[in-house]
């Protein structure tokens, strides 16, 4: 699924859309960046509450195709601007990492 | 006239020596994240920038025009006349020996031995500052260079198959990383994975050197006084290597253990210091050293082989 439908289908304010048509096919949650670092997948779509600027950094380290932030944690432009240089979507949700972790799950069907 | 000894006397030195010498250029040595000062900005306030930054010289610069340069001498000078709170403008060394940055490093040498002074800036051929040497950036890069030719040499003589090249010759690159700079913390790696993106090496590969140069970078935002991380990509390995000057770590065999971490609330509220950085860079190494001494810093090397298959 693509990242834009992703997040037209989970209702996610879209931040940043460059990137949005990169396909994502599971997902990682985790707000330990070196857990992401060490365990997430290409194609995965990161869910985490890690608003910064690093947290883009490694999302394009680890191939990820969108990053969702949970609990409409505040973004500043510096990661917003990272996003958009790295070619990832960033898409925010009031909703937690546990439910939107039970949402992507739901829509996408599959584990890592 | 200082009485120092020449950083390699090239008239006594191998014919590998002079290969390595004569094959590299400036840009393969200069460090390229400059510090740099305005012509209106104070020589105090240089004498700082040279204090936070552990540096010994200051360009004076200004969208990449070089005017100047302000060295320790230049700021003794204005400590003891009691001009320290004049502008660089009126205060700078003027009159500067510059390099190229397609220069060959032997060229450079010579310099170094001939004006005896401790920094040279680099200009492109548009005439702009590009980066700084100093004799310690040549001597860790040549000392890299012969440590590849000595390997080299003597994976020859045990008669070593040499492994599949894997893009278009050597890669050099030096990054300066400082503390607590979390803003850009991970350029470096950023930069690293670009250039092995470039050459079409395997994902799998690329994903491992992410990890290592991304964790180490980190480390040295997060727990050093400031570093440097080294990416030397040869025909046969990646080595990725972080050097910072201190604190140094108590404990190393603690500091490889999972879960174990030194870091501050702060920076564990941004999603660091689990205790996962150094064990995921051990498991993504096919060589792995770590030396630190209290007081003086640490160095962290790691290797990865290019193979087919990541």
């Amino acid at each position: 699924m693509k990242a834009k439908d992703l997040a037209a289908a989970l209702g996610l304010e879209v931040i940043q859309p460059i990137g949005d048509d990169k396909e994502v096919s599971a997902g990682y949650t985790s707000d330990l960046l070196s857990d992401v670092m060490a365990n997430a997948k290409e194609e995965n779509v990161l869910i985490t509450i890690q608003a910064h600027i690093n947290t883009m950094a490694v999302a394009a380290h680890t191939g990820s195709g969108a990053v969702i932030i949970c609990n409409s944690r505040p973004i500043g432009d510096d990661m917003k601007e990272a996003a958009a240089k790295e070619e990832i979507a960033l898409f925010k949700t009031e909703k937690n990492q546990f439910t939107i972790s039970h949402l992507v799950y739901s829509l996408l069907n599959k584990e890592q | 006239m200082p009485n120092s000894t020449p950083i390699v006397d090239t008239s006594r030195s191998s014919l590998l020596t002079l290969e390595i010498v004569f094959n590299l250029k400036v840009r393969d040595v200069m460090a390229t994240n400059l510090i740099t000062a305005k012509r209106t900005d104070t020589m105090r306030h240089i004498q700082s920038l040279m204090k936070e930054h552990k540096i010994s010289g200051i360009p004076i610069e200004e969208n990449g025009r070089l005017f100047g340069l302000v060295s320790v001498d230049n700021i003794l000078r204005a400590l003891d006349f009691g001009y320290i709170g004049d502008t660089a403008e009126g205060r700078m060394t003027r009159n500067l020996i510059v390099l190229e940055d397609d220069m060959p490093l032997s060229f450079a040498i010579s310099r170094f031995e001939r004006y005896r002074l401790g920094r040279f800036p680099v200009l492109n051929k548009e005439e702009k500052l590009v980066g700084i040497v100093t004799s310690g950036d040549i001597m860790s890069k040549l000392l890299f260079e012969m440590n590849y030719a000595v390997n080299k040499l003597e994976g020859e003589h045990q008669g070593a198959a040499q492994t599949a090249s894997g893009g278009n010759g050597n890669y050099y690159r030096k990054f300066n990383v400082k503390k607590y700079d979390f803003e850009t913390g991970g350029r470096a790696s950023t930069e690293i994975r670009r250039v092995l993106k470039e050459r079409s090496l395997n994902p799998k590969l690329i994903r491992r050197v992410a990890i290592i140069s991304y964790e180490l970078e980190i480390n040295l935002v997060a727990h050093s006084e400031g570093g440097k991380l080294s990416c030397y990509i040869k025909d046969d390995k990646i080595e990725i290597i972080a050097k910072d000057s201190g604190p140094g770590i108590p404990d190393v065999e603690k500091a490889l253990t999972e879960g174990f971490s030194t870091a501050t609330d702060w920076i564990r509220s941004l999603g660091f210091g689990a205790g996962l950085g150094l064990p995921n860079v051990k498991r993504a190494s096919d060589t792995f050293d770590i030396r630190s001494q209290m007081g003086l810093g640490t160095i962290v090397k790691s290797t990865v082989n290019i193979t087919d298959n990541g």
